[in-house]
């Protein structure tokens, strides 16, 4: 049994971390992104997300009370201690597979944060409030892509489908109980598979009839891609530590 | 709010790092400014967006212009409640940027043309949602064809 403040700060961990690692996801985009407007999209829809993770990674180390800063979680922590969902970690070079995703993650993200603002705790009606604010752009430039993709050509009709398929393993996970959780993340599944489906069959797509993964990223087990997404991000800091620029 | 001292004043005139056409207080990033008794000055601003760069930039011009200014121990903290919101920057602030050549917001949730900054023409249309920085859009004018940034109703 976990104290309450540890729960509580497991369960901001869990926040944060998904907005982090979806953040680091997104900035691989930049410079490759098909053209530049769509560059720029990626890398401010990743920065939105590194906002929101620093935030919530200081409120995590000020609930936990052993003095660690958001620099202290982001970089010294190793994987086994990352509460993401495996839906953010795995890469997302495929174009359709980070629309894919971030149509799902920003739906999710928009119902979480629309709940967590009118929720009990100051700091994370604070954070949430400004969140939701910016997700309801990410949701909408998913929608748009997936619309374009989906009801495109029949390449980037297949192509759009299969990154659903690729992606719909994953989506479970995001509403896997959590101890200490201010929003149940049960309570999120309808409102979020509504929202995603709408997109889905405006698209001409198909909802798809996969079975979840097993997930884990709650409780600290992840994909072997973590790690090395956070070799690279922690890579700096970690071989010079308290360096500046 | 307190805004008898002079650090206020101090704090109000800094410019925006990225729009330097416009202050903090135009744009309503600050929010209050108080000294206590023994000279020490507590600022508090909000985030136009949650990863906006320009906080930590924002923050340290305060501390400089205000020790500058002679204040001893001057801190800095970012306030997340009640959220920015475009409606609390000034009519002159919507003004400055217009001059600038970045159209300014309109009404939150009211979805007005937006008049290019360059010859008033209202035939433009929305190139893309994010912009040069995360508190912009492009745009670009039918009329006279070029690009400009808009400053988001948010």
């Amino acid at each position: 049994m976990t104290s309450r403040s540890d729960a509580l700060s497991d369960y901001v961990l869990g926040l944060a971390d998904d907005a982090l690692v979806s953040a680091q996801r997104m900035g691989w985009w930049i410079s490759r992104a098909p053209e530049l407007e769509e560059d720029l999209a990626l890398a401010n829809i990743g920065l939105d997300q590194l906002g929101q993770a620093r935030t919530l990674l200081s409120y995590a180390g000020a609930v936990e009370g052993a003095g660690r800063t958001e620099d202290d979680l982001a970089y010294l922590r190793d994987d086994r201690d990352f509460r993401n969902v495996w839906l953010v970690e795995r890469p997302q070079t495929d174009f359709g597979v980070t629309i894919a995703r971030l149509l799902v993650f920003a739906s999710y993200q928009s119902e979480l944060y629309a709940a967590l603002a009118t929720s009990s705790d100051a700091t994370l009606a604070g954070v949430a409030g400004k969140a939701v604010k910016e997700v309801a752009y990410h949701l909408d430039h998913a929608r748009l892509w997936t619309l374009r993709l989906g009801d495109g050509t029949d390449v980037s009709h297949e192509r759009m489908q299969a990154a659903l398929d690729a992606e719909w393993p994953y989506v479970e996970e995001l509403f896997t109980p959590v101890e200490g959780a201010l929003v149940d993340p049960a309570s999120l599944r309808a409102p979020v598979l509504a929202r995603v489906s709408s997109v889905v069959a405006e698209a001409t797509l198909q909802v798809p009839d996969v079975s979840p993964t097993v997930g884990g990223g709650r409780r600290g087990l992840h994909t072997e891609h973590l790690g090395h997404l956070l070799a690279e991000m922690q890579h700096l800091h970690r071989s010079h530590p308290g360096v500046t620029w | 709010m307190s805004t008898d001292g002079s650090a206020w004043k101090i704090a109000a005139d800094l410019p925006d790092p990225e729009l330097p056409v416009v202050t903090i207080a135009d744009l309503g990033i600050l929010r209050d400014v108080t000294e206590d008794d023994q000279g020490r000055v507590h600022v508090q601003i909000t985030p136009t967006y949650s990863g906006c760069p320009a906080m930590e930039t924002i923050s340290a011009d305060l501390v400089e212009a205000l020790t500058t200014a002679g204040y001893q121990h001057v801190d800095v903290e970012f306030v997340l409640a009640p959220a920015w919101t475009t409606d609390w920057m000034t009519e002159e602030a919507k003004a400055k940027l217009a001059s600038y050549g970045v159209a300014p917001p309109g009404p939150v949730a009211l979805a007005l043309s937006v008049r290019c900054p360059q010859c008033g023409s209202l035939d433009t249309r929305e190139w893309s949602r994010f912009g040069s920085t995360a508190c912009k859009s492009l745009w670009v004018c039918g009329s006279c064809r070029e690009p400009f940034d808009h400053f988001k109703a948010h």
